[in-house]
């Protein structure tokens, strides 16, 4: 099991690699950035039969002591159990077979221009990275991972830095994730203080007998980890990012901004569950924000144009869900979906990825249509992955793992949030099928030439059977890692509500197909009505947050430095001093003119005040 | 000898550079000289590094532990002595100075072209003043080494200026910092003297040894004017604002090459005077001005962020950048904890190499793009070959990135500081964001963007390369392997913390 070093040795190699010779060919660059992450994946097989064969025990590898200095002592040290193979498995499996989809799709999107090398260093750092923050064994450690993916994330979605408008969305991304590292590494701050160690199940262990269930510092300290969260995972009140990261190329979108990274967030939540057991009011919020985004992100998933983008939003509905489950206290319910998602989310994206190759980099879809005929394969993954998300019964892998949080959510007394998560079942359905009608039914608007080659169908194959009923069949080893669901019912009310979250979905589905199949008269009609065009702004906008957010910090922070650029004002302040000191000196030689007669008026001048003072004194 | 050593070989490899310029002006050789001058330093220093015993001392309450220590009479009548010792923290501060040194000498290689034998002869006195800094432990010797270090600093600034200035640009920039300095020496000279009359005044021993005068009691309000003299010179030099005039005007006009600028971020090492002076000479007087000086601390993190952020100049960004690092160091320094005095030491030694290798990259820019103005650049990511991936490599560890020793500087000073003063770590943490803002706005204004023309304008040099290189090393190791540091210096900062400690107790009972 010492393997497991290895998981991320590969990967580093390979960025080192790619990075130090970057003007090596498309093929040496596909090659090295594939292979590493498939021997990672090989490796993650290998670690996690060796795993189950010596019994599941949690597994601590340390690499060297990290900081050793007086009583803070960190070491550079794995720990594998359940969740982190969980997300091992996750990260170097869906991990590969993107890198694999990309070593097609980039060749198609350079076009022969520079830059593949830099592309898979960038994706194999991320996936050091990544790994780091499922594996590390203390929050620091964690952190270190943490703040890799955001750099990588920040790096892939300017990949193509020649237009501005990328940059300034990875610009975008950073910063506001960045405002929730820093309250994570505020929580850091106060966890090291408060339990004397960064070691994950240290304080996981002690916190019951340390902090006292619903106090201050419970509370706070729980905050500052779901503030973290809400910004990797991009949920409110930090999500207007991921929209704006949809400007990196698609197999980036796949890896990092719907399968792996934005759920970090979960992760760690769910990694310190013990803090939010702690800390019921928080605990709490997780719900609600989970709740909240997720309503959000579908009304903005719905008015989307741009297919990666309504699929960005959709990823952040979803992880609303994660959020919501873990709010619940359905915490395997919430890693479970986080993996079903990865599946599906992933599809979705890598086949709009190839649709959009197909159309010339197309990737609005009014200006697509009808492209069934043409791209059968990719009309038959959208589907799968689209049914999937919208959890239709029996044969979808979502149907399993979604409905699990909608019932939990309800067998835990969470009525309000239950409707929530409804609610949302339905619009998911609707903005997942609107997609597909628009994309690949009614008139052909563009001509398409399909994707060809194993790199092309086999990773979209792989990840369409994950997202059938076969992928709910993997049973994670989550029991000995967190609480079991303890949801308590009687089966025919598990059922009943089970039938009903179902028919929702089917419900939703046959809006989309009333709406957007045939002529669209009615959504036509709405839209272009006066108050569907104010909602469609609303939410095409995201609601309207982008605006508040520049309006409260982005233009108060650029006027303040726009005050500076000419002068630094402190230092103009610091001057008076020279120029006082200048003034006395032009005074002062004034007075030491070389002509006589000035200084015998001031002999005299001087003589009569000393008279007149001796007089009246 | 050792100390003897370290101390002389740069100023006599200094006399050797002038010696070249006589005649003939012999580049090649000047140049050779200077860089074996400064490996002379650094080898033996690594030596000590390896070999050297570091482990905590017993107990901080005797004089402090010292590896070397070499003494002899100077100026016998007032008690002043050459008085030279190393322990830890001025190991790792010589052996920067070292690394600092032989860069500088590369850097300057293809930008400095006149008179290279007097240039390289400044840079070496300069260096060895700084080394002097950090090797003197009598408080006279010190200050001498202080004003030493300034004088060839000016001509340097002043003679080999940055090119696109007329001479009296660069001799005003030359003036003002020396003006900046000297004043604030004269606040510190006067603190030295004080501190040496109440010692004299207590025990009857007139001496400047630094071991004697750590006995001195320097409770009370003359305590803190005392340590106010000495704060103030190194607030000057660090530089923390409002104190910060001189900085970013010396570094916009230093030479491109980044020379000076490497030197000045050696100047900037106030932080050490601060460690091993104010600190440990006025543990009370220095607990009672805490919450100034980490006020301070987080003006000048703030103030520098958006200052960085409004420049068009990339050296100035890059200026008021180690002016915000410095911030970092200032809270951490007066939150005293070992932890966090630690995280000063790492954070000093990151920020200069970081911001040493963005002035170098900065300088390299300029030689190919021919200004640093950064509304005239943009888009060349893909047209330096391999200078913007090492210019994006520096950004992302000035902006803290974890894995470069930026991150671990000041996250164990936040980590270190935070049970005692939460609320300053949680300001001090929001300005992980400015950083953050101000450092990424770099690249996107340089490097990203749409580019002008097609094609590489120019690739970097071999030596270019390779030095970029070490600096990556030396970051990286100093993040992901950092005890090679804080092992060799938890002996001094775990005294120095102590002794800080027990002022702490002392202010609070003596309020």
């Amino acid at each position: 099991m010492s393997l497991l070093v290895f998981t991320l040795i590969f990967p580093l190699l390979g960025a080192i690699t790619l990075s130090l010779f970057p003007r090596m060919s498309y093929g040496a660059a596909r090659t090295i950035g594939t292979a590493s992450v498939g021997l990672a994946a090989f490796t993650t097989a290998l670690v996690a039969i060796f795993w189950s064969a010596a019994g599941g025990f949690p597994f601590i590898q340390t690499l060297w002591q990290w900081i050793d200095a007086g009583d803070f002592q960190v070491n550079f040290s794995l720990y594998l159990d359940g969740l982190s193979l969980t997300m091992l498995g996750v990260i170097t499996g869906v991990g590969f077979l993107i890198h694999l989809f990309a070593a097609w799709y980039m060749v198609h999107d350079l076009e022969g221009k520079p830059g593949m090398a830099r592309f898979f260093a960038y994706m194999n750092l991320f996936i050091v990275a990544m790994l780091l923050l499922v594996l590390g064994d203390n929050l620091l450690l964690l952190y270190l991972g943490w703040e890799g993916v955001g750099l990588c994330s920040y790096l892939l979605i300017g990949y193509y830095y020649e237009t501005p408008a990328n940059a300034w969305a990875a610009f975008k991304a950073f910063i506001i994730t960045r405002i929730g590292d820093v309250f994570l590494a505020i929580g850091l701050f106060l966890l090291y203080v408060v339990f004397g160690t960064l070691n994950i199940q240290a304080i996981l262990h002690a916190a019951p007998s340390v902090l006292a269930q619903g106090g201050t510092l419970a509370n706070v300290a729980a905050l500052m980890v779901l503030l973290g969260a809400c910004g990797k995972s991009a949920q409110l009140p930090l999500q207007t990012w991921l929209a704006d990261a949809m400007a990196g190329p698609t197999p980036v979108s796949a890896l990092i901004h719907a399968a792996t990274m934005v759920t970090a967030g979960v992760y760690l939540i769910a990694r310190t569950y013990g803090l939010f057991l702690m800390a019921p009011a928080v605990h709490e919020l997780v719900g609600i924000i989970g709740a909240v985004t997720l309503v959000i992100a579908g009304f903005a998933a719905l008015a989307q144009t741009d297919i990666k983008r309504a699929i960005a939003y959709s990823t952040m509905s979803q992880i609303g869900y994660m959020f919501l489950a873990l709010g619940v206290g359905a915490w395997q319910a919430a890693i479970f979906h986080l993996m079903i998602h990865a599946f599906f989310k992933s599809l979705l994206f890598l086949t709009a990825g190839s649709v959009i190759i197909a159309c010339h980099h197309e990737q609005n879809i009014f200006k697509m249509g009808g492209l069934r005929k043409k791209l059968p394969f990719d009309y038959a993954m959208f589907v799968i992955g689209g049914a999937a998300l919208s959890a239709l019964p029996l044969v979808t892998a979502g149907f399993y793992s979604k409905d699990a949080i909608i019932w939990e959510a309800v067998a835990n007394g969470h009525g309000f949030l239950w409707a929530f998560a409804l609610f949302g079942a339905l619009i998911t359905s609707i903005y997942t099928f609107r997609l597909i009608f628009v994309v690949f039914h009614g008139e052909p608007k563009t001509d398409a030439h399909a994707g060809q080659g194993l790199a092309h169908h086999l990773p979209l194959a792989v990840l369409a059977v994950l997202s059938t009923f076969v992928g709910a069949m993997i049973a994670l080893p989550l029991d000995d890692v967190l609480p079991h669901d303890m949801a308590e019912a009687s089966h025919w009310i598990e059922l009943f509500f089970e039938v009903l979250a179902a028919l929702v979905a089917l419900a939703g589905v046959a809006i989309a197909a009333g709406l957007y199949l045939g002529n669209r008269k009615t959504v036509n009609d709405v839209v272009a009505s006066e108050r569907g065009q104010h909602a469609w702004q609303l939410f095409h906008g995201g609601l309207g947050f982008d605006t508040l957010y520049d309006r409260v910090f982005v233009r108060p922070f650029r006027a303040t430095a726009r005050v500076h650029e000419k002068r630094d004002w402190i230092e103009t302040i610091v001057n008076i001093v020279p120029a006082l000191t200048r003034g006395a000196n032009t005074g002062l030689a004034a007075g030491q003119s070389g002509r006589v007669r000035a200084y015998a008026m001031i002999m005299f001048a001087g003589a009569a005040v000393l008279l007149a003072l001796l007089m009246f004194g | 000898m050792l100390l003897c050593w370290l101390l002389f070989i740069p100023f006599i490899g200094g006399l050797a550079c002038w010696a070249t310029s006589r005649g003939r002006d012999n580049a090649g050789l000047a140049r050779v000289i200077a860089f074996l001058s400064m490996a002379a330093v650094f080898v033996p220093a690594v030596v000590v590094w390896f070999t050297g015993d570091f482990s905590l001392s017993g107990d901080p309450s005797v004089a402090p532990a010292w590896q070397y220590e070499i003494a002899a009479d100077w100026i016998s009548r007032f008690g002043i002595e050459f008085h030279l010792a190393l322990d830890g923290l001025s190991l790792v501060m010589v052996m920067l100075a070292s690394v600092l040194g032989m860069l500088s000498v590369v850097a300057s290689a293809s930008t400095v072209k006149s008179r290279v034998g007097v240039f390289h002869a400044n840079l070496l006195w300069t260096l060895g003043g700084v080394i002097g800094i950090f090797l003197a432990i009598d408080l006279f010797l010190y200050f001498f080494f202080w004003e030493l270090m300034l004088i060839p600093m000016y001509f340097l600034i002043a003679l080999w200026g940055h090119e696109e200035n007329d001479r009296s640009t660069n001799t005003a920039a030359a003036v003002k910092f020396f003006i900046y300095t000297q004043t604030s020496g004269l606040a510190m000279l006067a603190a030295i003297i004080g501190l040496v009359f109440v010692h004299y005044d207590q025990t009857g021993v007139l001496t400047f040894d630094y071991n004697q005068l750590l006995t001195t009691d320097t409770s009370g309000a003359f305590g803190m004017v005392l340590m106010l003299g000495f704060f103030l010179a190194f607030a000057v030099k660090l530089p923390a604002v409002p104190f910060h005039g001189w900085l970013a005007d010396t570094q916009a006009n230093a030479p491109t090459s980044g020379a000076v600028d490497l030197s000045g971020i050696l100047v900037k090492t106030a932080a050490y005077g601060l460690l091993r002076f104010a600190l440990p000479l006025f543990p009370e007087a220095s607990a009672n001005f805490a919450p100034v000086a980490m006020t301070l601390g987080l003006i000048s993190i703030y103030y520098g962020a958006v200052m960085a952020f409004a420049q068009n100049d990339i050296k100035r960004l890059i200026s008021y950048s180690s002016i915000s690092h410095m911030g970092f160091a200032l809270v951490g320094l007066y939150a005293g904890t070992m932890l966090a005095l630690q995280g000063v030491v790492l954070q000093v030694l990151a920020s200069a190499v970081s911001t040493a290798a963005l002035f170098i990259l900065a300088g390299q820019l300029y030689e190919r793009m021919g200004t640093r103005d950064m509304r005239a650049l943009g888009g060349l990511f893909g047209r330096l070959g391999a200078l913007p991936g090492f210019s994006l490599v520096f950004v992302v560890a000035s902006l803290g990135m974890p894995a470069t020793g930026n991150f671990l500087g000041e996250f164990l000073i936040l980590f270190g500081a935070f049970a005692t003063h939460p609320w300053f770590v949680v300001i001090a943490a929001g300005g992980m964001i400015l950083a953050a803002v101000y450092a990424l706005y770099m690249m996107h204004r340089v490097y990203w963007g749409t580019p002008d023309a097609g094609g590489t304008i120019a690739n970097m040099r071999a030596r270019e390369y390779t030095m970029m290189m070490a600096l990556v090393l030396i970051t990286l190791i100093l993040g992901l392997f950092p005890n090679t540091v804080l092992h060799v210096t938890q002996a001094v900062t775990h005294d120095i913390s102590s002794w800080f400690a027990a002022g702490v107790i002392a202010a609070a009972q003596a309020s």
